[in-house]
């Protein structure tokens, strides 16, 4: 069981309160871009064993989206943050630094 | 004009622990910019009470003003008076980014009376939320889901709970709330 701290209401939520929205900070490719930017925008998905962005959505609370930054293969959570950023905060990423040094994600490290 | 009727008639589910449909109730959503100080006076002219702060519930008389979201509360006034009470918040926020919308026949109000531990347990049974009295205090509100429905609710006092939903969902909310009332106490809270 997933338990998220909802950045905007401050509920810890667990995953039956919650909406998955996929993977987070995609950059959206729509009409006028290329065919390859379009389908990377479309079908193209990062699929870790270990740290994972992601977005959720509190849909059983305040409604609000956010983003979560957590492993894959151990559910731990290094944080969430707000919706409104399109790369994770320094902050997230020092938490995760701390506990998978080395990491990587996409063009974030 | 036509007589306003709650969803479920005011049924109610008599036991130890009682469940009632109250209502008509009236209820206002009210979205907007929380910490600007003319979204507070308006707040404060309709409902006498305070805009509350995070996951809180502000009360005045029968009047109340609930935390929704960073940018939402809901408003809670007799009836009879969410169609002024619209009408003040609109010409009092006019200009400001804002939306007042007279939701009360579209909700379905509950009320859940007994014992302060066993009504909280009505709710922990159906709901993913800690409800013990450390964490769900007087003046606060949780929205969450109540088993496979949204629903939000509050203490109005210990051993009072009062919680809102749908009211296309109000008699599967009510059918929740009876079982869980007639299945009894489990002695999980210990507040007698
Ligand atoms: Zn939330």
């Amino acid at each position: 069981m997933l338990t998220l701290q909802c950045p905007y209401c401050g509920v810890m939520a667990e995953e039956t309160e919650l909406h998955a929205g996929g993977e987070a900070h995609l950059k959206r490719f729509g009409p006028g871009s290329s065919d390859e930017d379009f389908e990377t925008y479309m079908f193209m998905r990062e699929n870790p064993k270990g740290v994972h962005f992601e977005r959720w959505r509190h849909v059983n609370g305040c409604g609000k989206w956010f983003h979560a930054a957590r492993c894959t293969a151990t559910l731990e959570v290094f944080g969430t943050y707000s919706a409104q950023v399109s790369e994770p905060p320094q902050q997230i990423k020092d938490a995760i630094t701390a506990k998978r040094p080395g990491w990587s994600w996409r063009n974030f490290a | 004009m036509s007589e306003a009727v709650s969803a479920l008639n005011n049924a109610y589910a008599k036991g130890a622990i009682t469940v009632q449909e109250v209502g008509p109730q009236g209820m206002i959503t009210l979205r907007g910019d929380l910490s600007d100080a003319a979204f507070g006076a308006a707040v404060a002219q309709v409902t006498g009470a305070s805009v509350p702060g995070q996951r809180k519930i502000t009360h005045a008389g029968a009047n109340a003003v609930a935390w929704m979201s960073p940018d939402e509360l809901l408003i809670l006034l007799p009836y009879a008076e969410v169609g002024a009470a619209v009408s003040s918040l609109n010409a009092a926020l006019a200009g400001t980014h804002f939306l007042a919308v007279n939701v009360s026949d579209a909700r379905a109000l509950f009320r859940v009376t007994g014992k302060p531990g066993p009504v909280r347990e009505v709710i922990a049974k159906l709901a993913p939320a800690d409800l013990s009295p450390d964490a769900f205090a007087l003046g606060d509100i949780r929205r969450t889901r109540l088993a496979q429905v949204a629903a939000a609710f509050w203490l109005t006092q210990e051993g009072e709970a009062n919680l809102v939903c749908f009211r296309s969902v109000a008699r599967y909310a009510f059918d929740l709330l009876a079982t869980s009332a007639a299945a009894g106490p489990v002695g999980f809270f210990r507040q007698g």
